[in-house]
């Protein structure tokens, strides 16, 4: 028997249970589409007429805001994704069941791992499907686009979704998920280049372009513009993948029973 | 340490004699409040434990720290030989765990439960499907195999934790108050099911109770009170030793003597 049987089993096992919860709960997976969809068909098309873009890169000529702002929306459903991970995860903590993971004999990074791969491979069928419907929105990459974008929507959801992991380690209750909306999510999204390039945000505030630049979400929406377009921004390549490195050790740091924050935040039981 | 070691049957590597579960000068606190101090305790093989203290004992702490939940402040602890921190995967893989909280995910069937669990341990889907059914079977409750949760009453949900910790065929079995929030009739058929396992699998049972009833005279009883062990014996010796009649005058008695 190969040694890596465990492990794979112990996976597939993971990808199974998050499977399973993803079919049993159908209209998270539809609410979660439904975001972005108000943005791509309301507001962009409402912003059509007065935002089209001059080009930039990857873009050549002029560009519809609505096309502009799907790379964008993209990753605002694995923002959106890696922080229902973290509730997940709050939640198994708080109904117990978060115990039968951690008392498995995996280790715990590769739980944790398993765990991510898992739900990041949820975001990424909730993209897919997304930019589906944003055809019909005339939002038209080239079709070789769709299959460049995959590995890309690996590392985007791989860094909003160990984000969240970590996020889940210091979140004590379930109650104070609403905070995370507020505080994270919201200004993650607004203070990106989501909505307008950097170098717009550059023309009017220093301020917010200093703090687009070293926002993670930033870089998660520029990898996966230029990979839908077929090439690759090399800055946002290393610095996402440094982001994924530091929220995924910071994660299995905080899960460790030595040293975690978990076991701090957890108090007496 | 290789891969392999979670999969090879929990008695191999063991040395013949070590106990079931060593635990040597065992300390822990949160912040400023102690839980747990200076625990000395050895647990042979093949016996049934019951782990006898109030609420807020040190039960609940003990079990997180042998089950690596916790991580040790001082002391250590050995499950066969095997130490929880260095050799924390050997030892999990040779541990049953049934937690005070319910852990079963509602949404998913009672089948469903005990095949996620086999997959954490390494267990291939068709082996772990094999086994629920047995586990379930053996338990009277072969028929919710496919039955969610949510469906099954608080008995039938005991049953199937304990159908669940058995499933990686672990030769330590732990028990949180597992009988807490059950009717009499539901704690006596669970209790008689989980001492049949001692005989039955050669298991030992460690049994964690606020309950005096659910000792018998035969039983290991570990008396944990304000986070230290005030006897371990059997529950005939500690009759003996306090010249009580019944266990619950003897309780009484070590604890106006502490």
């Amino acid at each position: 028997m190969s040694a890596l049987a465990p492990y794979a089993r112990c996976f597939v096992g993971i990808l199974w249970r998050e499977s399973l919860r993803f079919i049993h709960q159908r209209g998270r997976f539809a609410a979660a589409l439904v975001r972005p969809l108000v943005w791509l068909f309301i507001f962009a098309t409402g912003f059509h007429a007065a935002a089209s873009l001059a080009a930039t890169a990857p873009y050549e000529g002029f560009v519809s805001y609505e096309t502009y702002v799907t790379p964008g929306l993209i990753a605002m459903i694995q923002l959106f994704n890696g922080m229902q991970s973290s509730l997940s995860m709050v939640y198994d903590r708080e109904m117990g069941s978060m115990r039968v993971l951690l008392t498995s004999p995996m280790p715990r990074w590769f739980l944790l791992v398993s765990k991510l791969l898992a739900a990041v491979l949820v975001s990424v069928l909730q993209a897919y499907v997304f930019l589906g419907l944003a055809r019909l929105q005339g939002v038209a990459p080239p079709l070789p686009g769709y299959v460049a974008l995959f590995p890309a929507l690996i590392l985007s959801g791989a860094m909003l979704g160990a984000f969240g992991l970590l996020l889940s380690s210091v979140i004590r209750q379930l109650e104070n998920f609403a905070g995370v909306m507020n505080f994270v999510i919201f200004p993650m999204f607004f203070a990106s280049s989501a909505l307008y390039p950097l170098a717009k945000i550059h023309e009017t505030s220093t301020v917010l372009s200093v703090i687009a630049s070293v926002n993670p979400f930033t870089y998660a929406v520029e990898l996966i513009r230029f990979a839908l377009y077929l090439r690759i921004d090399w800055t946002a390549l290393v610095i996402a993948g440094g982001f994924t490195a530091v929220f995924l050790g910071g994660a299995i740091y905080a899960y460790d029973p030595v040293r975690g924050l978990v076991a701090r935040v957890r108090g007496a039981d | 340490m290789p891969a392999a070691d979670v999969m090879s049957p929990p008695h191999q590597g063991d040395a013949p004699l070590s106990p079931a579960l060593e635990i040597k000068a065992l300390s822990y606190s949160y912040g400023a409040k102690a839980a747990l101090a200076d625990i000395e305790l050895t647990l042979p093989q093949g016996r049934f434990a019951v782990l006898l203290g109030e609420n807020g004992a040190g039960k609940t702490t003990m079990f997180s720290l042998t089950t690596r939940l916790f991580g040790l402040q001082a002391g250590s602890i050995r499950v066969f030989g095997h130490d929880i921190e260095r050799q924390s995967r050997s030892a999990l893989a040779r541990l049953g765990v049934v937690f005070q909280q319910r852990t079963l995910d509602l949404d998913l069937t009672a089948g469903q439960n005990l095949i996620y669990h086999a997959a954490l341990h390494g267990i291939s889907f068709s082996e772990a499907r094999a086994r629920a059914h047995a586990e379930l079977g053996r338990i009277g409750l072969a028929d919710v195999y496919d039955r969610k949760v949510r469906q099954l009453s608080g008995g039938q949900t005991r049953r199937i934790e304990i159908a669940r910790a058995l499933m990686h065929q672990p030769q330590l079995l732990l028990c949180d108050e597992a009988t807490v929030g059950l009717d009499m009739g539901s704690r006596a058929e669970l209790l008689r099911h989980v001492r049949a396992l001692v005989g039955e699998r050669r298991m030992t049972v460690l049994w964690s109770t606020h309950l005096i009833d659910e000792v018998a005279p035969e039983d290991l009883l570990i008396i944990l009170r304000q986070g230290r062990i005030q006897a371990q014996d059997t529950g005939r010796a500690v009759l003996e030793k306090t010249g009580a009649t019944t266990l619950r005058e003897a309780l009484s008695l070590l604890w106006e003597n502490a």
